[in-house]
C-alpha cells in the first residue's frame, strides 16, 4: 500500500534528517515507529504525506508516486488521515463543523450524509452532546478524539499518527489509546509514531526502530522487545522501560 | 443677556439662515459614502494583497510578479502622503474624470489596502502553522486552507488593529476638500467663508466627527465580543 524507496531529507542543505530509508508497509499493517527525539520519525511520517517534502527517493501510495510533479497531492491526502500531537481541531469552527467541513468541501459527502457520519463517529467516542460547542471548550483527551475521528469522517485507507498522546495529561492517554486500539482491531492500516511502549507491545504488529535518520532495527514487538539485536535499540529501552 | 444673544446670532448664522444646516448634511453624506466605500475597497484589496504576500513566501516563491506587484504597492503607497496621492490620482490618473466623489473613493481604499495588508499578514503570520498543515493533510487545497482556516482566526485576531485602520480612513476623508468635494470639513469651511462664523462650524463637525468614531468603536467591540465566543473555556 505504501512502498518507501531510497527516502532522504535534508534541511538547510546540511541537516540530513532522514538517510536513504526504505519501506514497504502492506494494508491492514499497524507500523510502530520509535527512537530517540531528533532520530527523524516525525519527519519521517511528515514524508508520507507529503507535509514535508522528500529531498530525494520515492514514496508510491496505491500504486502512485506522490512526490512526482504529476501527483494531485490534495487528492492523495484524502485518503491518509492524519493525527497530529497539538490536535490542531479549528478553533473557529464547532466540533460538528470540524469534522464535516472537509468532507462537503471537498464534496465527498452532501451536508447531511457528513453531519450523519459526525453524528455516528461522536456517538461511538460518547461525544455527541459536544456537536455544537467549541473546541477550547473540551479536554486534551476530548480534542484529540475528535481529531481522530475528524481524520476518519474522510474514510481514509491509512491513518497516520503523529505522537498522539506527547501533548496530553496523563489520565487522557489511556482513552486516546483505547479508541486507537479499536480502530486498529477493525483492521485499519496505521502507521504511529509514539512513546507509548506498552501501545507498541500490544497493537504494533511491526516496530520500527529509528535513530540518527536511519531504521536501525526492525521486527515484530515480540522480536524487538524480547530478543533485542542492536546496541543502539537496547539502550533506549533500557532508557524507557523503567 | 447680550453674551447669549451673540450665541444665538452666531448659531443662526451658521445653520439655520439660508439653510445653511444643507452644507453640513450633505458634506456629512458625502463623508459617510466615502468612508464606507473606501473601507470596503481597503479591506478587499488588504486581504488580497496579505494573501499573495503569505502564499508566495508558503509556496517557496512561485507568485513572483504577484508579490513583486504587492510589495511596489504597499512600499509606495505607505511612502507617500495621501494628500498627494490624492491629487495625482485626481490630476493625472482620471484627469478625464468628473467623478471626484469616487475618485476619492478610490484613492482612500487603495491607500488603506496598503496598510490593511500589513495589518492582516502580521495576524495571519500569528495563526499556528498546525492549523495549515491539519487542512491540508485533510485534502484542502492551499488557497481553500488559507480562506476557510486560517484566514478567519487571523481576521479575528487583528480585529483591534482593523478598527483603528477604519477610524483612520474616516478621518482623512476630510482632506477630499482637496480635489473640491465637498464633505463636511469643506462644508463648514464654505459657511464659516460666508458667514465669517468660526467657532459653530468648526466646533460642530468637530463633535459630529468624535461621534462617529464613538460609534464606530462600540460597533468593533461588539463584533470582538461576538467573535470571541469560540474562545470560552
Amino acid at each position: 500500500m505504501i512502498e518507501v524507496k531510497n527516502l532522504t531529507k535534508v534541511f538547510n542543505k546540511t541537516n540530513t534528517v532522514l538517510n536513504d530509508i526504505s519501506i514497504n508497509i502492506q494494508k491492514g499493517e499497524k507500523v510502530v515507529i520509535i527512537g530517540p527525539s531528533g532520530s527523524g520519525k516525525s519527519t519521517f511520517l511528515r514524508c508520507l504525506n507529503l507535509l514535508e517534502k522528500p529531498t530525494g527517493g520515492e514514496i508510491w501510495f496505491e500504486g502512485e508516486q506522490i512526490n512526482s510533479k504529476k501527483c494531485n497531492i490534495n487528492k492523495i491526502r484524502q485518503k491518509m488521515g492524519m493525527v497530529f500531537q497539538q490536535f490542531n481541531l479549528f478553533p473557529h469552527f464547532t466540533i460538528l463543523e470540524n469534522i464535516t467541513f472537509a468532507p462537503v468541501k471537498l464534496k465527498l459527502m452532501t451536508k447531511e450524509e457528513a453531519t450523519k457520519r459526525a453524528e455516528e463517529l461522536l456517538a461511538r467516542i460518547n461525544l455527541l452532546d459536544k456537536r455544537d460547542v467549541y473546541p477550547s471548550t473540551l479536554s486534551g483527551g476530548q480534542k484529540q478524539r475528535i481529531a481522530i475521528i475528524r481524520a476518519l469522517a474522510m474514510n481514509p485507507d491509512v491513518m497516520l499518527f503523529d505522537e498522539p498522546t506527547s501533548a496530553l495529561d496523563p489520565e487522557m492517554v489511556g482513552e486516546v489509546l483505547d479508541l486507537m486500539k479499536e480502530l486498529a482491531n477493525e483492521g485499519m492500516t496505521m502507521i504511529v509514531v509514539t512513546h507509548e511502549m506498552g501501545f507498541a507491545k500490544e497493537v504494533g504488529n511491526r516496530i520500527l526502530f529509528m535513530d540518527e535518520g536511519k531504521i536501525v532495527e526492525e521486527g515484530t514487538p515480540v522480536e524487538f522487545f524480547n530478543n533485542t539485536q542492536t546496541e543502539r535499540a537496547k539502550d533506549f529501552l533500557s532508557k524507557v522501560l523503567i | 443677556m447680550e453674551f447669549f444673544t451673540t450665541i444665538q446670532e452666531a448659531f443662526e448664522k451658521t445653520f439655520i439662515r439660508q439653510n445653511r444646516y444643507m452644507f453640513f448634511v450633505d458634506g456629512l453624506k458625502n463623508t459617510l459614502k466615502i468612508a464606507l466605500l473606501a473601507t470596503l475597497i481597503g479591506i478587499l484589496l488588504g486581504i488580497l494583497i496579505a494573501v499573495i504576500k503569505v502564499l508566495h513566501k508558503q509556496t517557496g516563491g512561485k507568485l513572483k510578479i504577484l508579490n513583486a506587484i504587492a510589495e511596489i504597492y504597499t512600499t509606495v503607497i505607505r511612502g507617500t502622503p495621501i494628500v498627494v496621492q490624492l491629487l495625482i490620482f485626481y490630476n493625472i490618473i482620471f484627469r478625464t474624470s468628473q467623478n471626484a466623489v469616487m475618485i476619492g473613493v478610490l484613492t482612500f481604499g487603495v491607500n488603506s489596502g496598503a496598510y490593511v495588508a500589513e495589518i492582516i499578514r502580521a495576524g495571519i503570520m500569528a495563526v499556528d502553522i498546525g492549523q495549515t498543515e491539519a487542512g491540508r493533510s485533510l485534502g484542502l487545497n492551499q488557497f481553500q486552507t488559507m480562506l476557510y482556516i486560517v484566514l478567519p482566526q487571523a481576521l479575528k485576531n487583528v480585529l483591534p488593529a482593523l478598527g483603528n485602520e477604519f477610524i483612520a480612513v474616516l478621518k482623512e476623508t476630510s482632506v477630499i476638500g482637496y480635489v473640491g468635494v465637498v464633505d463636511l470639513t469643506r462644508a463648514a469651511e464654505r459657511v464659516m467663508s460666508s458667514t465669517a462664523e468660526v467657532y459653530f462650524p468648526y466646533i460642530s463637525i468637530a463633535l459630529v466627527y468624535l461621534a462617529m468614531v464613538y460609534g464606530l468603536s462600540a460597533l468593533l467591540h461588539k463584533m470582538e465580543r461576538r467573535l470571541a465566543r469560540s474562545d470560552r473555556s
